[in-house]
């Protein structure tokens, strides 16, 4: 009776057997198809430099002009935009301007990707129960194992770089613009869709003229999740070789170099700020209707 | 009034998972409550058998909880029925496909809800041009359309405001400019104006009443409000717990309800606005249609009576008194009847509401003529008649 007073397990020669019959799996995998997957990532890899390249090359007063353009064109704040002015010009002052341009370059694409298979992931699993059933505990699974768990299989796969980086990334962030989507559009009020099916609305009006509409409030308060968590996981990624702002900070917590830490620190508190109260303010502007006279 | 353009058939709807299977226990006459427990299905409309004619404004009267909502979207297949058929223009519309249905709701009938189903982040003007926008119309050609319905419901200036920033009012009138919108014949109702306070409600009911002259729509019209019912209703049905328990015009389920049901609603109803002259009017008793006045008091005093009415080829004339024919007939009784010889008696238009006439009614003791636009005698009303059926609801 040892299994009643000492938890059956397995043997360590059994376990190790396990982990390294799963561990030789995967690398003959990788072996076989790396090479494969790598020259898929290729385009991106290719967009992701020449992106860097582009935001490192240009002037840097070029590139504050034209985010703080952008800022105002969703914001339409002239205090945000100023303020964006400063805060960039501040972080270059700083000796950082390089860096903060490669997060910024990274965040972007990571972003964008996010998005880009995020919101019809969302479409898919608002529409469908069965779907919602299958992809939640993916999420769930993505937001709680730990980020390094699965910087491994991903590094074993494509070496260290920035393609890793992003997907690592990408894992990490994506949730929550996929689970605000599926929620945004479960929420629109039932009475305007039944209004919009009385007058026989074709589906894909519906999603694209009804749905998506009502629920961008939702979808931008989850790319404004998504973006933060990037921007969060940037420090990590460059546990792989991401260049950009986490690289100094990861310098400084083994070296315990406190103010480069800070000062880097501080420079991703901007970008995120600067993201935030963008895409926030274009969220508002464009729910301006939902207000009474 | 024509054909029927709607007809319903012995239509049953069972909400729950298994709707069909137990169908059986709501034919076998089994309650709602006795359903609900065993199947934990829903009885949603049981039964029911409808014909609705072109042109006339169809009311659905019911509490809530009765299926009138639910019995509605069945017309347009926004709920499907558990059994049963739906034909619309002699096409019974269960067999469409989904893109068949979709070119039905487009074309055929528009829709107006109680909370008015506006899109939020539409202007006024794209949400009127809403229906015309699903046909796939252009958008110059539909803007333009859109413009003009508008004004047709009094809403110019409006076109660029979000409905969040109109009122309760406004935004049906918005709702109802959409529906017209789209050209269907049929215009579905749900509660339209029920969300509305009584003043904009009442105005918007008028509003309907004077379109529907011009448009000459077939409108199914659901409704709590008996008084709405009664005031804008061509024909009513009554519908309880799933089932229609009376279809008639409004006088007759005002003076004829057919349970104790359809009584309780019409007990508070104000008779005297619902009723017009011709539901309450008797026929005319006492009718001369001789030339002379002595040949008019001959009869009278035959048929012995002491008030009548004087009709010719040319239609009604005037009220006669056998008093005053008598004192006549002593100065000339061979002359003919003619103006100076009537009763300065009152007539009163058969499609008068009876509030306007209760004054001149109860002003005089014989009876009113009830004369009609083209000037024939259709009726009497007496103060008794009136006071008769006003009084029936207290009464019981």
């Amino acid at each position: 009776m040892s299994w009643w007073t000492e938890f059956p397990q397995l043997s360590r020669v059994e376990l190790m057997q396990l982990r390294k019959t799963l561990d030789d799996a995967y690398l003959e995998f990788s072996r076989e198809h790396g090479g494969a997957i790598e020259a898929f990532f290729d385009p991106l890899l290719t967009f992701l430099v020449w992106f860097e390249k582009l935001l490192i090359a240009a002037p840097w007063w070029l590139v504050i002009a034209a985010l703080m353009a952008i800022t105002h064109m969703a914001a339409r704040s002239l205090k945000l935009t100023l303020g964006v002015g400063i805060a960039l010009f501040g972080v270059g002052f700083l000796g950082m301007w390089e860096d903060t341009m490669s997060t910024l370059s990274i965040i972007t694409v990571c972003t964008l990707l996010a998005i880009l298979m995020g919101v019809p992931t969302g479409i898919l699993m608002a529409r469908s129960d069965r779907a919602q059933k299958v992809i939640t505990p993916v999420l769930d699974v993505m937001q709680t194992m730990p980020a390094f768990v699965y910087l491994i299989p991903v590094v074993m796969l494509l070496g260290i770089g920035k393609i890793p980086g992003v997907i690592a990334v990408v894992i990490y962030a994506i949730p929550p613009v996929i689970r605000l989507t599926s929620l945004g559009i479960r929420l629109v009020d039932k009475d305007v869709l039944e209004a919009a099916d009385a007058y026989g609305v074709r589906p894909w009006q519906r999603l694209i003229k009804i749905q998506l509409p009502l629920a961008l409030p939702n979808i931008m308060a989850g790319i404004n999740q998504t973006i933060m968590m990037a921007l969060a996981m940037v420090v990590i990624a460059s546990m792989i070789g991401v260049s950009g702002l986490g690289q100094p900070v990861l310098k400084s917590i083994t070296n315990q170099y406190f103010t480069l830490g800070l000062l880097n620190g501080g420079a991703i508190v901007v970008l995120a700020i600067i993201f935030d109260r963008v895409s926030q303010a274009y969220a508002r502007r464009s729910q301006r209707y939902m207000k009474g006279a | 009034m024509g054909s029927p353009v709607i007809e319903i058939q012995s239509l049953y709807k069972l909400f729950g998972e298994h709707a069909k299977q137990h169908l059986a226990r709501v034919k076998a006459g089994d309650s709602k409550e006795e359903i609900l427990s065993a199947t934990g299905h829903t009885l949603g409309l049981k039964d029911i058998n409808l014909s609705i004619n072109a042109g006339e404004i169809f009311v659905i009267m019911g509490l809530s909880g009765s299926g009138k909502s639910t019995l509605i979207r069945h017309f347009n297949r926004l709920i499907d029925p558990t059994e049963g058929k739906v034909v619309v223009e002699g096409q019974d519309i269960m067999t469409l496909n989904a893109r068949q249905l979709r070119s039905f709701r487009q074309r055929k009938m528009s829709m107006v809800f109680q909370r008015f189903g506006l899109l939020p982040h539409y202007t006024v003007l794209d949400n009127v041009a809403f229906g015309l926008e699903a046909q796939s119309q252009s958008k110059q050609q539909r803007l333009a359309s859109a413009r003009q319905w508008l004004e047709t419901v009094g809403l110019s200036g409006y076109e660029d405001q979000y409905p969040a920033q109109l009122s309760g009012g406004q935004q049906q009138r918005v709702g109802l400019a959409r529906a017209l919108c789209t050209d269907a014949e049929i215009l579905l109702m749900d509660e339209a104006f029920s969300a509305l306070d009584p003043l904009i409600r009442s105005e918007m009911q008028d509003q309907l009443i004077e379109l529907q002259g011009q448009l000459k729509k077939t409108i199914v019209f659901i409704t709590h409000d008996l008084d709405e019912a009664l005031r804008i209703g061509d024909r009513i049905a009554i519908l309880r717990d799933g089932e229609l328990v009376q279809v008639g015009a409004p006088a007759d389920i005002l003076l004829h309800p057919a349970d104790d049901y359809v009584e309780k609603f019409v007990r508070d109803v104000n008779r005297a606005r619902a009723l017009t002259v011709n539901t309450v009017m008797q026929p005319a008793q006492h009718r001369i249609s001789v030339n002379t006045i002595n040949e008019a008091l001959a009869q009278m005093r035959t048929r012995q009576v002491d008030y009548a009415f004087y009709v010719n080829e040319q239609g009604y004339q005037g009220a006669l008194s056998q008093q005053r024919l008598a004192t006549l007939a002593q100065h000339d009784g061979s002359a003919e009847l003619a103006n100076d010889h009537y009763e300065e008696a009152v007539i009163v238009s058969p499609d008068a509401v009876l509030e306007e006439v209760i004054p001149q009614t109860l002003e005089q003791s014989m009876p009113l003529a009830v004369v009609d636009d083209e000037g024939q005698l259709t009726g009497q009303l007496s103060r008794d008649d009136v006071v008769q059926v006003l009084s029936r609801s207290a009464v019981k």
